[in-house]
């Protein structure tokens, strides 16, 4: 057991737990974040729709309007110092009746009651089709929100931990939390493997935060699953420019349509409440349920261009707010039921954990030497061909292309294993490089990335995991097999 | 930026691009061959069964065999090649930049272009294989080259879903090396490869072939704890009550092959959407002149004699490209796929084979015994030929004799698959 005692634990290394993290990281406090899984960003920040919402759907008064609406406008900053790509590309709610736009007149009105910005309703169809030329032929008027955005979840998370990483914070991976003792002066946070002592807590553990809650007797909230699925189409499969949602329903925004950073169309999410938390499969009525939706707004969506099919939980609260605040058990932060708009929320949750701490009398003194930029080895795939050329007669590891859907070279592979925080696992690759994330994900290149692994972490290849321990990709050597069988007679 | 100027430039090292290249080289060409592995020959190197070769070499060899005759031809003439190197884009204007360690971004100045860069597996996600995501998923080739390549087991206790060559192949591979296949699961009620593979591969070794099932669900978190398959109607729909779990610790798919022409698409060359590959002349000519494709580029073959031969071919029309003695075409027929045919190759007939024998490939739709592939031209039968079965595991090969034979009025092609006794109707 370690002598040391943090200042904050906190527990999940997703996308909030990673912005508290990164924002604790500017001052003079020992900060760890304690995660169940092999790497940052493995639960819900990784299965979202990445969409920087404007922050009108949200009901005013809710922490879910208040935090929406403060965190969009931090995105460009944050991004901007992790090289974290951004794009305000504008969303649409789409309507296809008249009602319909009695919905985005009040979605509208709520907007204005949330203070969001330059929201726009468009009738004019003609216009409309012309912002948006795969859009359906049935579009009777859209709500336009221009300050809505996507970034990729994972790249953010990822982010936001390597900047947190390199300015002072510990990570602990593979280690759930099991138990929590609450002692005079500190609190000890109980691992499958040791003990970490800690003065506060924050409890960011997304679909698992009742169950840590209830470990310091705090048994006021549940968390319940709500999966959603999607469906990941080929790049440039159609013209799209926007984020389109339909009209709401009254548990979510419906299923999206929309563009990743990369160019790639996503289709969903549904909504499917269920029990099992660790529930990420996906099923054929889900993915048909995803299609039709999505085909009421881009009728001619090429679903035999689908990539990938996932799913991922939200994290939803009894009274489906966000649930954020110190409380009875002195040091113990609740930042639980997280679901969407959470990502949006995240930077703004983060800043707002400041004030909490503050509030109950923590001494923030900031870290001079803090250095809010994150710098990321050159993608490959984004640059010109000369730029090319004289990276690869710098460092030749550019010349040798593993992923040959999404161009990504040796060297990001290495980069990406050897970085603060870097990858252990064939997903860790994946999020940090998007080395198997193309068109035929991972059919070349997964022996390649395996063969890299192995070298570059000196373990044998059979130890290499797609994601963590019992994800093992080989099980053993050819006629491995045969002297088992033989022995064992 | 480095530059090289080369008459003819062979995209892919595989059994299309060595056939080509040497073909090419023969004609007095100067050739180069650009292959992104480390070394020539392509998908034939985890190829180690046998059965290739029946058709050129008259004898039964296995893929590196196969591949190894080829690499010494090559050799013979002096190929050069760039290994390592992977070519990024490719030009109308027959410009290719190419990629490798040694040489940065390569400038490959053409006369005329020769695509050869094969197909690759379709995806559990492609078809919308419901369930989790652990590891232990894989394309059947991909498996194949962890056994056969890197000499690892990818998992010990199998189930295949989809009947295609490679996955009834890696069926009997898994079994030889000790793993359990517990069955082969096939949508369609016919296997999707080919009859000997079937016979040879799991008949021999008691793995069982469930016909119209596919699997509706993927189980486990981290690994694969098995699969729920179940029986599918005419539509694929999995019909209720039918459900079955099979343990097992992996999942391959052998679920069909995708041409890849990501770089032809780049390059603006028009692509079929039945074939996945470009649509070529007779002169397996692409859209874009003195660009021609082959192989599993162009159509997904399930012999391997045949994508050579459609390799040699190319070679020696682009060798003709570039002596100028390859005539622009006033004018070119289409050639289209009529009853039962799913696809024909090429799509087009150049005015300037009009005299010449063609060469047609194509595929049934469904599987047909004793039939005639009929060729229509003005709502008269031109030509036929019997063949006592068209399955669309088998690609169906016609030579149709020269055009100028049949008609003053040249005019475009339909082909149908007519069960005897009711062509021409």
């Amino acid at each position: 057991m370690t002598e040391e005692i943090f200042d904050c634990c906190i527990i999940g290394a997703g996308v909030v737990g990673c912005a508290i993290a990164r924002r604790l990281a500017q001052f003079q406090l020992k900060t760890a974040v304690i995660e169940k899984g092999p790497d940052v960003c493995c639960g819900t920040s990784k299965a979202n729709s990445g969409i920087v919402h404007a922050g009108y759907a949200a009901q005013p008064g809710t922490l879910k309007a208040k935090f929406n609406a403060a965190g969009n406008p931090l995105f460009d900053q944050v991004c901007h110092e992790l090289s974290v790509p951004f794009a305000r590309i504008g969303t649409f709610v789409v309507a296809i009746t008249d009602d319909g736009i009695k919905v985005l007149e009040k979605l509208y009105q709520r907007g204005q009651e949330n203070k969001i910005p330059k929201l726009q309703i468009i009738t004019d169809t003609q216009k409309i089709r012309q912002m948006e030329p795969s859009l359906t032929p049935n579009v009777t008027g859209v709500l336009y929100a221009p300050t809505g955005g996507i970034v990729s979840p994972y790249d953010l998370t990822i982010g936001l931990a390597e900047n947190a990483y390199v300015n002072g914070v510990q990570f602990f991976f593979n280690s759930e939390v099991v138990g929590i003792d609450i002692k005079e002066r500190y609190k000890v946070i109980q691992t499958r493997s040791k003990e970490i002592k800690t003065h506060f807590i924050l409890n960011a553990a997304g679909v698992h935060a009742d169950e840590i809650s209830r470990m310091v007797g705090l048994d006021y909230f549940t968390i319940t699953p709500r999966k959603g699925e999607y469906i990941l189409l080929d790049k440039k499969c159609i013209e799209l420019n926007h984020v389109l949602f339909p009209i709401p329903t009254p548990i979510s925004k419906g299923i999206v349509v929309s563009i990743t950073m990369e160019g790639h169309i996503f289709l969903g999410p549904n909504a499917e409440t269920i029990e099992d938390k660790e529930d990420k499969s996906t099923t054929t009525e889900g993915l048909n349920e995803i299609i039709e939706g999505a085909r009421k707004l881009v009728p001619d969506i090429p679903v035999n261009e689908a990539i990938v099919t996932y799913a991922g939980l939200r994290a939803v609260s009894d009274n489906n707010d966000f649930i954020i605040e110190p409380t009875k058990v002195e040091g113990f932060i609740n930042v639980a039921g997280i679901q969407s708009p959470g990502l949006t929320a995240s930077l703004a949750i983060a800043e707002y954990i400041v004030e909490l701490l503050e509030n109950l009398g923590v001494k923030l003194s900031v870290k001079p030497n803090f250095n809010p930029i994150r710098e990321i080895p050159p993608r490959f795939a984004t640059l010109s061909n000369e730029e090319r050329h004289q990276l690869i007669l710098r460092n030749p590891d550019y010349g040798h292309i593993i992923c040959r859907c999404e161009y990504v070279t040796e060297a990001e592979i290495k980069a990406a294993i050897h970085r603060p925080l870097g990858a252990t696992t064939l997903d860790g690759v994946k999020f940090r490089t998007r080395a198997q994330m193309g068109r035929c994900h991972g059919g070349f290149c997964t022996n390649r990335i395996l063969e890299i692994l192995s070298r570059e972490l000196q373990v044998p290849i059979e130890q290499i995991s797609k994601k963590g321990p019992k994800s093992e990709l080989i099980v053993g050597k050819t006629k491995d097999l045969w002297r088992i069988t033989v022995e064992g007679n | 930026m480095k530059e090289i100027k080369v008459d003819i430039a062979v995209v892919g090292g595989g059994p299309a691009g060595l056939a080509a290249a040497i073909a090419a080289r023969e004609q007095g060409a100067d050739v180069l061959i650009i292959e992104r592995d480390f070394e020539l020959g392509g998908i034939l190197h985890q190829c180690i069964h046998n059965g290739f070769g029946l058709h050129i070499f008259k004898e039964e060899l296995t893929g590196p065999e196969f591949a190894q005759r080829y690499i010494n031809r090559v050799n013979e003439l002096k190929i050069p090649a760039k290994l390592d190197t992977m070519v990024i884009s490719i030009s109308p204007e027959k410009e290719i930049i190419a990629v490798n360690k040694i040489d940065g971004l390569l400038r490959i100045k053409a006369g005329a272009i020769i695509l050869a860069m094969g197909c690759r597996e379709r995806t559990r996600h492609n078809i919308l294989v419901p369930g989790s995501r652990p590891a232990g998923i894989y394309p059947a080739g991909l498996a194949q080259r962890l056994v056969n390549i890197e000499g690892f087991m990818p998992g010990k206790r199998f189930v295949i879903l989809g009947s295609g060559d490679i996955g009834m192949i890696m069926a009997r591979r898994l079994t030889w090396e000790g793993a359990k296949v517990e069955a082969v699961v096939e949508i369609q009620p016919y296997p999707s490869g080919l009859i000997r593979n079937q016979v040879q591969c799991l008949k021999d070794y008691n793995i069982p072939l469930i016909l119209e099932h596919t699997v509706i669900q993927v189980h486990g978190h981290q690994r694969v704890e098995g699969v729920t398959i179940a029986k599918v109607d005419e539509k694929w729909r999995p019909i209720p009550g039918t459900e079955r779990f099979i343990e097992c610790d992996t999942l391959l798919l052998s679920v069909g092959l995708i041409p890849e022409n990501e770089l032809s698409k780049a390059a603006g060359i028009e692509i079929d959407p039945k074939t996945k590959g470009p649509i070529v002349t007779n002169f397996l000519e692409t859209s874009i002149p003195g660009i021609f494709a082959c192989g599993n580029v162009l159509q997904v073959h399930d012999l391997i004699d045949n994508v050579a031969l459609e390799g040699t071919r190319a070679g020696e029309m682009a060798a003709t490209y570039i002596s100028r003695k390859l005539e622009v075409a006033e004018s070119k027929i289409s050639c289209l796929p009529g009853t039962n045919v799913g696809y024909v190759v090429p799509q087009f007939i150049s005015s300037r084979a009009f005299s010449d024998k063609i060469t047609f490939f194509m595929r049934a739709k469904k599987p047909q015994r004793n039939v005639y592939v009929e060729f229509i031209m003005n709502n008269q039968q031109i030509y036929r030929k019997f063949t006592k079965f068209a399955l669309p595991s088998e690609m169906i090969k016609v030579n149709l004799p020269p055009l100028k034979d049949f008609a003053e009025k040249i005019s475009d092609i339909t082909i149908n698959i007519i069960p005897k006794g009711e062509e021409g109707q």
